[in-house]
């Protein structure tokens, strides 16, 4: 659905984008993550043709971009970083007067389309105050509806779920993937972590401009090849397992072990009540801070944390480097409220 | 495209302040000069002022020339200014392109918007002000006032605007600035041609604040900068120094609709001016496309 090959945007001498090779596949719901300045915003505007690139090609539904780009446009809905209307119209003049104004808007479907778009976003209720006069959740509610009044075969979504609250975020995570289901491509950019894990099939990480991880989400987060016991005896248990304990962490315990059930027949056998075992996975953070750096908007502040290692798939190097869980290290502080923040 | 930019122009309140301002400033001096009598002596200030006391059907021309040298050029750099600037700086400009609204259809749908804007503006004034001379002025005894042709009738700088400068004769009918009558239907006809000079004039500064338009993602800077051209342009006109240049000013030749008031018509500066402007609209209408169909949208 995209690709890209060898993407490069230079603004003046800075480089915001290099040498991205990017493969959005039909049906994904892919993920494009990366530290804030890192090039998201304008890659997602070079595969809309607002910026041009200034070398490598991209390719959308099939056509060249930027060259046939006024082609695949109708059949994308797109938000581009926050979303924008007329502040002095309405919701549904606003639909309306974007709709008019492109080419495969029928008329006569237009006012159906834009109370289903409507709809979609949870704003079918929508009264006629103008656009002025909303808050920042319903304006992105409306952004998406705009997104969604062409009925497209690929969204093209900046930050999806930027100043919704926790059940417009899930509204919107349902609705996007009700939307896939129904064989709409996604490809969206966040820096929202839990987000992205909670979405997507896929994901691509830019750190700096470049991408350094491009991956199916699932095998990222192949089990790493030990548990989280919880047990009220953490004595008799470690005593039963015998070496496999890495950590112990008062009652949790993190065993190196490839079968979690084997592991609990064994720890039933040895008379250790249970009360949790958890397959450990390496969570998208992990994932994410281990191939990117700071990001572009830290200044002065000492690299808390050295880039991993790049261009190697880190779900090979994780054996060798397990995830902390029990008492997980603290993440730089500089980068993780950030980018977990829900809210 | 065009209807969506015809509907937002409409919509803007900013459009009908604009234009009622326009309208209102002839309204409050013709307000002023009926309740005085007292209207600028023959040869000073604005452009027929002098002559409206005596036959307030000439009115519209006077009206024009009062609006010309600063509301009209401040509406239409504000209209034409906030094109696509005001779009970028929204954020809607990016929405637009990738509805896909090709580059070259909005600035088209915008150049359009804006003609339609400074159209309805010229026309504006025109009728309020025929309504408010006939009303208010009274169709009385129409003035016969003689002018000398040539001289400074292209130059804005005060006294010397194509200011009637002869004396009244008593008569039934509209004449013309030389003096001889004119029919209604030529009075028409004049009225007309001085609008679409006049709009073609706005045009030019149209261009060049659309052109800025692109350029920037300031409304108001692009705006002020049309207007500044606009400044030091009057600035270069009235300056001896600068008479090489003076041919080829923007606002050189912004008058010379008065020249249809002439019997018979005095069409060199005319057409000089029609040609200036004509230059000017096809000039920075090339580089605000060039410019604008090849600049990255990062707004």
């Amino acid at each position: 659905m995209i690709s890209t090959q060898n993407l490069t945007k230079r603004f003046g001498k800075v480089q915001a984008v290099r040498e991205v090779s990017l493969d959005v596949r039909e049906g994904d719901r892919y993920g494009l993550l990366g530290p804030n300045g890192s090039g998201k915003s304008t890659l997602v505007r070079m595969l809309l043709g607002l910026v041009y690139a200034t070398s490598g090609s991209i390719s959308v539904l099939g056509e060249q971009v930027p060259r046939h780009v006024s082609r695949v446009l109708p059949e994308i809905g797109a938000l581009i970083e926050e979303p924008a209307a007329y502040p002095h119209l309405s919701a549904r003049a606003n639909l309306r007067l974007l709709d008019a104004a492109g080419p495969h808007g029928s008329r006569r479907t237009r006012r159906r389309r834009v109370d289903d778009a409507l709809e979609q976003v949870g704003l079918a209720g929508i009264d006629r105050r103008p656009v002025r006069a909303y808050s920042l959740g319903m304006r992105q509610r409306l952004g998406l509806a705009a997104a969604l009044v062409r009925r497209p075969r690929l969204l093209i979504l900046d930050e999806p779920t930027n100043g919704l609250d926790p059940r417009g975020i899930r509204d919107i995570r349902d609705l996007l993937i009700g939307l896939n289901a129904s064989g709409v491509t996604i490809f969206l950019s966040s820096h929202l972590l839990p987000e992205v894990s909670a979405l997507c099939t896929r994901i691509g990480v830019l750190d700096s401009g470049a991408l350094v991880l491009q991956e199916q989400l699932a095998s990222l987060q192949e089990p790493t090849g030990r548990v989280l016991v919880s047990t009220s005896d953490p004595e008799r248990a470690v005593g039963a397992l015998d070496g496999l304990v890495e950590r112990r962490d008062d009652t949790d315990l993190l065993v190196r072990s490839a079968d979690p059930a084997a592991l609990n027949r064994r720890l039933v056998a040895a008379g250790v009540p249970v009360t949790a075992l958890l397959v450990q996975r390496r969570s998208l953070e992990e994932i994410v801070l281990d191939v990117t750096g700071a990001g572009s908007d830290q200044f002065g502040v000492p690299a808390a944390r050295e880039p991993g290692p790049k261009h190697e798939p880190p779900a090979a190097a994780a054996p060798e480097d397990p995830p902390p869980a029990a008492a997980p290290e603290d993440p730089p502080a500089a980068a993780a409220p950030e980018d977990t923040d829900m809210s | 495209m065009i209807t969506v930019e015809l509907f937002k122009l409409c919509r803007r309140v900013r459009t009908w302040f604009s234009i009622g301002l326009i309208c209102a400033l002839p309204l409050v001096v013709a307000i002023f000069i009926a309740v005085t009598h007292l209207a600028p002596p023959p040869g000073q200030g604005s452009a027929f002022l002098s002559a409206v006391l005596d036959n307030g059907q000439l009115y519209p021309a006077a009206a024009l020339a009062l609006v010309l040298p600063v509301f009209l050029p401040v509406a239409v750099a504000v209209v034409a200014g906030d094109s696509i600037a005001g779009e970028a700086s929204a954020g809607t400009l990016r929405y637009l392109l990738a509805r896909p609204v090709g580059r070259t259809r909005l600035l088209v749908a915008k150049l359009v918007a804006v003609i339609t804007f400074t159209l309805i503006a010229v026309v504006a004034v025109t009728v309020t002000s025929y309504a408010t001379g006939v009303l208010i002025l009274g169709p009385s005894r129409a003035a016969a006032v003689g002018f000398a042709p040539g001289g400074n009738s292209g130059s804005i700088a005060p006294g010397a605007g194509g200011a009637p400068t002869a004396g009244l004769q008593p008569g039934a009918a509209v004449t013309s600035l030389s003096g001889t009558p004119l029919t209604t239907l030529q009075l028409i006809e004049r009225v007309l041609g001085a609008m679409s000079f006049i709009t073609v004039s706005m045009l030019g500064v149209a261009a060049i604040a659309i052109f800025l338009s692109t350029l920037s993602d300031s409304a108001l800077g692009a705006a002020l900068g049309a207007l500044a051209t606009l400044v030091g342009s009057e600035i270069l006109v009235t300056l001896n120094a600068a008479s090489v240049v003076q041919p080829y000013l923007p606002t050189r030749y912004w008058l010379a609709w008065i020249d249809f008031f002439r019997q018979p018509i005095f069409w060199r500066d005319i057409q000089r001016g029609f040609a200036i402007q004509a230059v000017y609209v096809v000039v920075f209408l090339g580089a605000a496309w060039a410019n604008f169909a090849t600049r990255d949208i990062t707004t």
